[in-house]
């Protein structure tokens, strides 16, 4: 959707993903497709090869993509085996209640109590500038 | 291989295991818009955006309730300065090596082996997860395009977590 907006206003866009679905639905300009967990979008912690592949690969699909809607597959693989598919966002089986999420609300959410407090410290000299809140 | 995971369907069982009303996804059926390059990546300015909840330390970290707002990461931000916060994929890895969603390095590594000019002085990153999707193509979506008009970008990377 975002990319839609910004593709309409002049400027290429390559979306990446590991939701196939999910981009096949909002059908953006161009799409790599990355069959990983979510949270590797671009690729497995602290290999900088793979990372690099798989950037090259992008930049590679947003030069010589040429059908709008198009999403390219990417050759790489997680693993051997396809088991971590299996238990990604399943109801729990006996049918209770598995929704661990935290109750949801507008306070930010540090990663840490220094940050936190940094975020403090920078509202207090002024204000987060390079934070913005359209709307 | 085993067929990609389908999280549409599997967000539709989990909300009809929680017994809420079923999500309606964004459908898009139409040809989306179209913009060739301008010129060869090479020569080209690449901004990343991307979803994550990925903040610099010193900035105001998102909220989980339906966050419009962005933050500009500077591109010559150490990754080492880069936090994490999201309710909706493990963000383990994302922790150890912010490479994985928010691919900076990776991007400043292409420049210098010229297959790109350079990354984009500001990357952009934002929250995802957002209920309202009007909200996002209305609101937000325009906001992040008119900041990378005034960066003159040539093209953009995006990069859901």
């Amino acid at each position: 959707m975002i990319a839609r907006e910004i593709e309409a206003r002049g400027i290429p866009t390559i979306c990446m993903s590991s939701a196939f679905s999910i981009t096949a639905a909002v059908n953006p300009p161009r799409a790599v497709f990355l069959d990983f967990p979510l949270g590797h979008t671009a690729g497995k912690a602290d290999d900088k090869g793979l990372q690099r592949k798989i950037m090259i690969d992008t930049l590679s699909a947003l030069d010589s993509i040429q059908v709008p809607g198009t999403i390219r597959p990417l050759p790489y693989r997680w693993a051997e085996d396809d088991v971590w598919k299996d238990s990604v966002m399943r109801p729990d089986p006996a049918g209770k209640h598995n929704d661990s999420r935290i109750e949801r609300n507008e306070e930010p959410q540090y990663q840490s109590d220094a940050d936190r407090q940094e975020a403090a410290a920078t509202l207090a000299a002024g204000g987060c500038a390079t934070c913005f809140f359209p709307g | 291989m085993a067929d990609p995971v389908d999280y549409i369907q599997r967000t539709l069982d989990q909300y009809a295991a929680l017994g809420y009303p079923p999500y309606r996804w964004v459908t898009n059926e139409d040809t989306p818009p179209f913009t060739p390059l301008a010129k060869p990546l090479a020569k080209s300015t690449v901004a990343l955006i991307a979803s994550g909840g990925i903040y610099r330390r010193g900035q105001i970290a998102f909220h989980f309730k339906d966050d419009l707002s962005f933050r500009a990461i500077a591109a010559n931000t150490h990754a080492s300065e880069l936090r994490v916060s999201h309710f909706a994929y493990d963000m383990t890895d994302a922790r150890k090596d912010p490479n994985v969603v928010f691919p900076l390095e990776t991007l400043k590594d292409l420049a210098g082996l010229s297959r790109i000019a350079k990354a984009a002085d500001n990357a952009y990153t934002f929250m995802g997860g957002i209920y309202s999707a009007r909200r996002v193509r209305d609101i937000l979506a325009p906001a992040l395009a008119d900041r990378l008009v005034k960066d003159e970008v040539d093209v953009a990377i995006m990069v859901p977590a």
